[in-house]
């Protein structure tokens, strides 16, 4: 049988309104499961909420355009965010800056080309005392100097490229 | 007891810690006393013991929790924060990784105290990668009893805590904001009051506490209250964790009776050279060498615990301007001065970088910071110029009358 993207989207939304409930409480463990699954909370995901926690598309649309783990624009396979706060910045992150910039051929906020990389600064993820610190999807790297940069992207490339069908395992577990 | 040199742990998914107070206490004995005595003893003991709150507001934990015991509501929440999101703040990733029993007993023993049946720990996005393990801990918390019904081995009380993550919002650090979140809404402040004890989550009584808090209120209940308030200040009582980074030979989180002085810390740290020091992350202050014999206390430096230490070849300006970049980021945007006056504060940075800022105008910033810090709706508004007037202030000298390639 013939299921539509559309059709998936939906009925994931529905199996996870099943298992959260139909409160508004719900709303951001949904959410942040549709971004997860399909990184990125499209308006049709967002209007599939709305119908079925009985409340308007924009409110969801609100919710998702405030926290910046929740995007309307599709992010890539792996987000790595390198924190630019103080403790990052002294320890040296603008060279990790460049050399993450340089090797992925992206700016920060930018998403690569292949759908497999995105770039963005994240504000302090409290590994201060072990910086320049970064995550990759919800991997962290600490301590990470601009030659380990090419082996942080190396293994997420291994992983995007030969298992396509399980391509976020690798990092999120 | 002394504990007056500190410990440097740490490891992203975190190394065990010697030297900490956190591992020589057993987290379930202050549990079997809490919930074996009668319920009104618990904020007795945390009256007698003096905690305050350890996010940095200080607020009285027994006040707190009596207030939160007091309201009337069908349903009460114990509600634990750990959206750990101060910059140069890490101690509650240390404790959780390293502690979570002592964070989750202390929840419990809220739920007791409350009349609670529900815990909710709020994790912040950045720490997903700590979800399974703790989540693996209170479902081996539910098996030995210590969570769901007769929790604890005691008749009749229910309580079980579950897990809710963040969404990248430093704002949602701030309790009502937080609320907000969990509610499923934008991470918009409420205005206060009516605070949290009486409209928390869903309308009803809450306690919102910090990981640290909650860490101590399962210790406090094991050994005592006169063990706790043993160290410290008469007004800050007990010990504290300091995460500590920056220019420093030892970063890493400590432990150190409040009340310390900033160059008794730094000289355990290894940073006894320092140029300035920022206490209380970017909405803390910023301290010159003149003020190292402050104490870290809430009588005179109050502090949630970030340390981040400025070695003499770091350029004040550029801290400041760090600070700001981070506020125009993170306010939440919806009273205006802190939306605007955050944006406002970092031109004007920005014109003294060139060397093109008149200390006329200067004078004007300074006075738009004392707006943003009486007329901002919550905390992140009004500590947003806090850094930036410090370090104007006392460094003066090295931020007026640049050339534009710098000093």
């Amino acid at each position: 049988m013939l299921v539509t993207e559309q059709d998936r989207l939906r009925q994931d939304i529905d199996a996870l309104v099943e298992r959260h409930g139909h409160a508004r409480s719900a709303l951001m463990p949904i959410l942040q499961e549709v971004q997860r699954n399909y990184s990125l909370v499209s308006p049709y995901a967002m209007q599939v909420i709305a119908d079925r926690l009985g409340i308007h598309p924009v409110e969801v649309h609100g919710v998702v355009s405030f926290y910046s783990y929740l995007s309307e624009k599709p992010k890539g396979r792996y987000i790595v965010r390198l924190c630019r706060t103080i403790s990052c910045d002294m320890a040296g992150k603008t060279r990790i800056a460049r050399q993450l910039e340089n090797d992925l051929g992206i700016e920060f906020g930018e998403t690569s080309r292949d759908g497999a990389f995105t770039l963005e600064w994240a504000n302090c993820i409290g590994m201060c005392d072990q910086g320049p610190a970064l995550l990759v999807n919800e991997k962290v790297f600490t301590r990470v100097t601009p030659a380990q940069v090419h082996e942080i992207i190396a293994e997420c490339r291994a992983i995007f490229g030969n298992q396509a069908h399980q391509l976020r395992e690798g990092l999120h577990s | 007891m002394t504990a007056a040199h500190g410990n440097p742990s740490g490891g992203p998914s975190g190394k065990p810690t010697g030297g900490l107070t956190f591992a020589t206490v057993d987290s379930e004995a202050g549990l079997k006393v809490a919930l074996s005595g009668p319920r009104p003893d618990i904020v007795m003991k945390l009256r007698e013991s003096g905690l305050r709150g350890r996010g940095g507001a200080g607020f009285p934990t027994a006040v707190k929790w009596t207030l939160a015991a007091a309201a009337r509501g069908e349903q009460k929440f114990v509600v634990c924060n750990a959206d750990e999101g101060e910059p140069g703040t890490f101690k509650d990733r240390v404790i959780l990784n390293e502690f979570p029993d002592l964070v989750f007993a202390g929840m419990t023993i809220g739920g007791r105290a409350i009349g609670a049946r529900e815990g909710i720990l709020y994790l912040r996005a950045e720490y997903t990668y700590m979800r399974d393990a703790l989540e693996a801990v209170l479902e081996r918390r539910r098996k030995a009893g210590l969570l769901g019904a007769n929790a604890g081995g005691l008749a009749g009380f229910e309580f079980d805590i579950r897990i809710q993550m963040g969404a990248g919002a430093y704002v949602c650090g701030e309790e009502t904001a937080l609320i907000e979140s969990l509610e499923g809404q934008r991470g918009e402040p409420r205005n206060r009051p009516p605070f949290p004890v009486d409209t928390g989550f869903m309308g009803l009584p809450s306690i919102v506490n910090n990981v640290e808090t909650l860490a101590w209120v399962a210790c406090i209940m094991a050994k005592g209250p006169e063990w706790f308030k043993a160290v410290g200040t008469d007004k800050s009582t007990g010990l504290k964790l300091f995460s500590v980074s920056g220019d420093c030979a030892r970063p890493g989180v400590y432990e150190f009776p409040l009340g310390i002085t900033v160059a008794k810390l730094l000289e355990a740290v290894g940073g006894s050279d320092a140029k300035a020091v920022q206490v209380g992350g970017a909405s803390g202050h910023c301290l010159p060498r003149s003020e190292f014999t402050r104490a870290l206390a809430f009588e005179d430096i109050s502090t949630g615990g970030s340390i981040i230490v400025f070695g003499q070849s770091r350029d004040m300006l550029e801290v400041a301007r760090n600070f700001l970049e981070f506020f125009v980021e993170e306010s939440c945007g919806q009273c205006t001065p802190c939306r605007d006056g955050s944006v406002k504060l970092l031109e004007g940075v920005e014109l003294l970088e060139e060397g093109e800022c008149s200390t006329a105008y200067l004078r004007e910033l300074k006075g738009l910071s004392k707006t943003m810090q009486l007329a901002s709706k919550c905390g992140l508004g009004q500590s947003a110029p806090n850094a930036f007037l410090s370090i104007v202030e006392h460094f003066q000298g090295e931020i007026l009358g640049r050339s534009a390639a710098g000093i």
